[in-house]
């Protein structure tokens, strides 16, 4: 397996490459030792904190923002991103809130970071 | 009787509101467009000519000069700023340029123009400091100034509207019924009929075309595009005169001039449109570059980076006289056009509704000049917010809290001001913004646009994705994020 | 019309204003918070990606987060925090403020003020960008407001100019949400935003990045249509032949920040590269009991920067107001080498002194120096984009009293 990251750690970004050699990576490119783990991870399995909107139900605000409670896999991102369309809250909604518990089969959550109070009339 | 004006813009708009004031007549506005004033009457340099530019002789030196006498009363019977701020055409110290100062006073003192003073170097300096040095010489005349082209059509039409008469926008002329002669009726793209007894065609850019739906003939219209620059409030400062270099061969020139809420206009460019494009009103990078060269010339400086807050360019239509055509057709007899209304046409206009409501219909038809019992000749007045003092601003949020919310901050427009505007008629974000200013300011609408776009869909009862921003294809919003 | 008196007034309620708030509060002031839209927060409200509060409060939090916290403390201190109030006019020499709000007219008189009102995007007419006029431009911030909070998307296909972290942020927000997002076109040679953005917003998402290349005319009658992209050369100057077109009917710009200083510079002194109000380490502008904190300083690029000064022009701001201010020194600071944006213009050595500065371009390594400081700081890869800080405790700063200037410089 082998491939290319863009590494994020600091402002360089270098353009770091990883091969397997049997049980081994060979890491090539990066221009400091944290690239090395980073590239590795980031490789195998990188992982994303999701962060986007749900619909709310009654509130002063159509929206609650939202963010998954930790990294999920990059490649899952977009399926989850049909889930949620699909849902919505009851408002009122607080900050923490857990929206969807474990959103991802791993123990991410789904938690609101936006309160929403119920929507008065006469607004 | 019934008299139908083709096209909103300033003289179409002037004209309706004479009209509207008279007893047996029933007028009608037809306008393409979704709003009014939003052609050649909002895209040039809002100025109201002195009248010394126009050669002796033609048919708009004395419309000019006479337009210019009505405008005081103009703009206060229809509460739209008007400013004499005066102007200046300077000249190096050089004999042409000097000589071109002493012809155009010759010819504005022919034409009747007013307060025409050649002044010295002291003067000039004393009036305006920040002048380029190298203009030594000024033909200064005060009786020039500045308004808002746009508030004045729309002005006219709710005046006009409130004596009857009747407004049609978003409604383009497709055809007509013509016999013996005469035009019976017109015919709108939605297939509504309006019976006519006479027609007048002020159209802009358009009078070639909308006169040939007609089989009217008039002169062939040649496009002259103007690119304009605008900067902030913070410029207004630099200045206080319309500062015009001396005219050349392609017009008046390239100016620096003050807006009536304090900003400074830079322009404009005048380029031949090659062929007949009348949509085609896009900027140019030599354009721009060409305006902003020549306002540094004249006032050294003035084009900053900072400064600079909006770009747009306007057409006006031209002839190979260079002069208006403001004819009723030898053929068609109840068809009057109003057309190649090019510079000084604003300044023109109200002189021009009078030519034709009080002069040329009278010659076609048999109508009596009497009023109507109860006419609105004036509307009343009311102050923006933007220019009242603070006392008086706290008193009026006391009457109405909704004076109290500031929606435009650039240009402190209140909710209040806005709710008034789409009820007056606004219909689109551009509606809003000609009418109240808001967005008109140095953000150009980036921390209010969601704000007035929102309004408008409460007072419209329409969805958010409904709202335009000016004519009907111009949506702002696709549909929700979360439906 | 309502006559008020306070200790300090903090106008603006962004991270800035809200930090001032709480900190002013913290030394006993009473603190008056005035913001002009419905609620607190400013432009946190609609961030709502993570990557704030690492170092104001140690945790990776999404801009809402940020400011429910400032918002918290706001309540827990009691500060009195008046939404949908305008200020009109500061009269710098009463240090009165002239509010209009739905409640009437109110005359703030304060003991000291602190100016917080951020910075503004730069318009599309400030461009000159040739072309149409059309719909569906928008600057990036009124983009995400649509999308985040007003529910809207702003139209099917776009294409963003700027790699600023909004630019880059949006060419995410806009794809995860369905919209097609063709390119980021950036006219300079490298990325305006983090490099984390770049590769977490468009290398996730297969989003082209056009280095050296800006839009140089948009063409729509109506509603967009296409954007014609031409790469640029140093001077970023249209190459012939490197031309091509975008059919898009949305155009996002993210075109830089403009800090909103304009109603203030007849009274207060700006500086012209950071283009903001001039600010000693105390926050305190070129008047006497007026600070300023945030983006209308410098356009700073974490908000925990703007929070932390926000911090320090609060607690200088209720120094000032009760009394307890010590004699104020205002030592100028003056750039030399690479030094661009630089916060702050002036030094009181009786304040702890955090510098903040940007460089003209980027370097793959240097030194910032503070030669009377005798201070030097390496770096290695720096960018524009991303401020460096250095902070010097205040002991050290009695060495410097008596100078006329200190200097700020950074060499290769």
């Amino acid at each position: 397996m082998k491939g290319h990251i863009t590494c994020t750690i600091c402002p360089v970004g270098c353009r770091i490459s990883v091969k397997k050699d049997g049980n081994e990576y060979v890491i090539e490119g990066n221009k400091c030792a944290r690239g090395k783990q980073y590239a590795i991870d980031e490789l195998i399995n990188p992982t994303r904190i999701l962060t986007t909107s749900i619909k709310v139900n009654g509130g002063a605000c159509e929206l609650a923002s939202v963010r998954t409670s930790g990294p999920i896999e990059l490649s899952i991102i977009r399926e989850k991103m049909k889930e949620i369309k699909q849902i919505s809250v009851d408002a009122p909604v607080s900050v923490g809130q857990v929206i969807v518990k474990d959103i991802d089969g791993k123990g991410v959550s789904l938690v609101a970071t936006r309160e929403v109070p119920q929507h008065t009339t006469g607004r | 009787m019934q008299i139908v004006v083709i096209g909103g813009g300033i003289c179409g708009s002037l004209i309706l509101r004479k009209l509207s004031t008279l007893r047996n007549v029933s007028a009608v506005l037809v306008e393409a467009k979704c709003d009014l004033g939003q052609g050649v009457t909002k895209a040039n340099s809002a100025i109201v000519h002195g009248g010394y530019d126009d050669p002796h002789g033609t048919v708009r030196a004395p419309l000019c000069v006479k337009g210019n006498a009505l405008f005081t009363d103009l703009c206060e019977e229809l509460n739209v700023p008007f400013k004499r701020t005066g102007s200046l055409v300077v000249a190096r110290d050089n004999p042409d340029e000097i000589k071109q100062l002493q012809e155009l006073l010759e010819n504005g003192e022919k034409n009747g123009a007013r307060g025409l003073r050649i002044i010295d170097k002291d003067e000039l300096r004393k009036i305006e400091p920040n002048l380029s040095k190298d203009y030594e010489h000024a033909l200064h005349c005060s009786s020039a100034g500045i308004t808002e082209p746009w508030m004045i059509a729309i002005a006219a039409a709710n005046i006009a509207r409130m004596n009857g008469a009747r407004v049609i926008t978003g409604d383009p002329v497709t055809g007509c019924n013509i016999s013996d002669g005469c035009v019976e009726d017109i015919i709108l793209e939605s297939g509504t009929r309006i019976p006519a007894d006479c027609v007048i065609n002020a159209t802009g850019v358009h009078y070639n075309e909308v006169a040939s739906i007609f089989g009217v003939v008039t002169p062939t219209v040649k496009l002259r595009k103007g690119q304009y620059i605008l900067l902030d409030k913070l410029a207004g400062g630099m200045i206080r005169s319309i500062i015009f270099p001396t005219p050349s061969e392609e017009g008046k020139g390239k100016l620096v001039l003050p807006t009536v809420d304090r900003g400074v206009l830079l322009g404009p460019t005048s380029e031949k449109l090659d062929s007949y494009t009348p949509d085609d009103v896009a900027t140019s990078d030599k354009g721009l570059r060409d305006v902003m060269n020549a306002a540094d010339s004249l006032v050294p400086g003035i084009s900053r980076n900072n400064w600079i807050i909006k770009s747009f360019a306007g057409l006006r239509p031209d002839t190979d006289e260079r002069d208006f055509f403001i004819k009723a057709d030898d053929r068609v007899k109840n068809f009057i056009t109003v057309g190649a209304i090019r510079s000084p046409g604003l300044t023109a206009a109200p002189a021009i509704a009078e030519l034709v409501v009080d002069e040329m219909i009278p010659q076609i038809l048999e109508f009596s000049a009497e009023p109507k019992d109860r006419i609105v000749t004036r509307l009343p007045k009311t102050e923006k917010i933007n220019e009242l003092p603070f006392k008086e601003i706290a008193r009026m949020i006391d009457d109405d809290p909704l004076h109290g919310k500031i929606v435009c901050q650039c240009n402190e427009v209140s909710e209040r001001e806005i709710i008034n505007a789409i009820r007056e008629g606004a219909r689109t974000i551009d509606g809003v913004k000609f009418r109240t200013r808001a967005g008109f300011g140095r953000c150009q609408g980036s921390f209010c646009g969601w704000r007035i776009a929102q309004i408008l869909s409460r007072e419209l009862g329409t969805e958010l994705s409904e709202v335009k921003l000016n004519e009907k294809n111009t949506w702002i919003l696709n549909g929700k994020v979360r439906p | 019309m309502k006559n008020t008196k306070t200790d300090v007034l903090v106008v603006g309620g962004g991270a800035g204003g809200m930090a001032a708030a709480v900190s002013a509060a913290k030394e006993g002031a009473h603190v008056i918070l005035l913001e002009r839209e419905d609620a607190v927060g400013g432009v946190l409200n609609q961030c709502i990606h993570n990557g704030f509060g690492l170092q104001f409060y140690q945790q990776e939090l999404t801009g809402p987060e940020f400011s429910h916290k400032l918002e918290y403390e706001l309540r827990e201190r009691d500060v009195h925090v008046v939404c949908g109030s305008y200020v009109r006019h500061i009269d710098f020499s009463s240090n009165s403020a002239y509010v209009i709000s739905p409640s009437g007219g109110e005359k703030i008189t304060a003991g000291a003020i602190v100016i917080a009102t951020g910075a503004r995007e730069r318009p599309f007419g400030a461009l000159l960008i040739p072309g149409d006029r059309p719909a569906g431009i928008f600057p990036a911030g009124l983009a995400q407001r649509y999308v985040n909070l007003e529910n809207h998307l702003p139209g099917n296909r776009a294409l963003i100019l700027g790699s600023g972290d909004i630019g880059l942020i949006m060419a995410r927000r806009l794809t995860l949400e369905g919209m097609e997002v063709v390119a980021v076109v950036e006219r300079m040679p490298y990325p305006g935003g983090l490099t984390r953005n770049v590769v977490q917003c468009l290398e996730d998402f297969g989003i082209p990045l056009l280095l050296s290349n800006t839009v140089t005319s948009v063409r729509g009658n109506g509603r967009l249509k296409s954007v014609e992209v031409s790469e640029v050369d140093e001077q970023f100057n249209p190459i012939s032949g490197k031309a091509r077109s975008f059919e898009v009917d949305t155009l996002v710009l993210s075109a830089g920040l403009i800090p909103q200083v304009e109603d203030y510079v007849r009274d207060l002194d700006t500086d012209p590269v950071n283009k903001g109000l001039s600010v000693s380490n105390t926050c305190e502008t070129s008047a006497r009991g007026i600070f300023a904190a945030g983006n209308n300083v410098a356009v700073f690029d974490l908000v925990d920067y703007v929070a932390a000064e926000g911090w320090i022009a609060g607690r200088h701001a209720a120094f000032h107001a009760l009394g307890n201010a010590g004699q104020s020194q205002r030592i100028p600071v003056v750039r030399k080498g690479m030094v661009g944006v630089l916060v702050p213009n002036m030094v009181d050595p009786n304040e702890h002194l955090r510098i903040y500065l940007r460089l003209k371009a980027p370097m793959d390594k240097g030194k910032v120096i503070v030669r009377e400081l005798e201070i030097e700081k390496d770096f290695v890869y720096g960018v524009p984009s991303e401020m460096l800080q250095l902070v010097v405790n205040k002991d050290k700063l009695d060495k410097i009293r008596d100078l006329e200037r200190l200097t700020v410089e950074v060499l290769s």
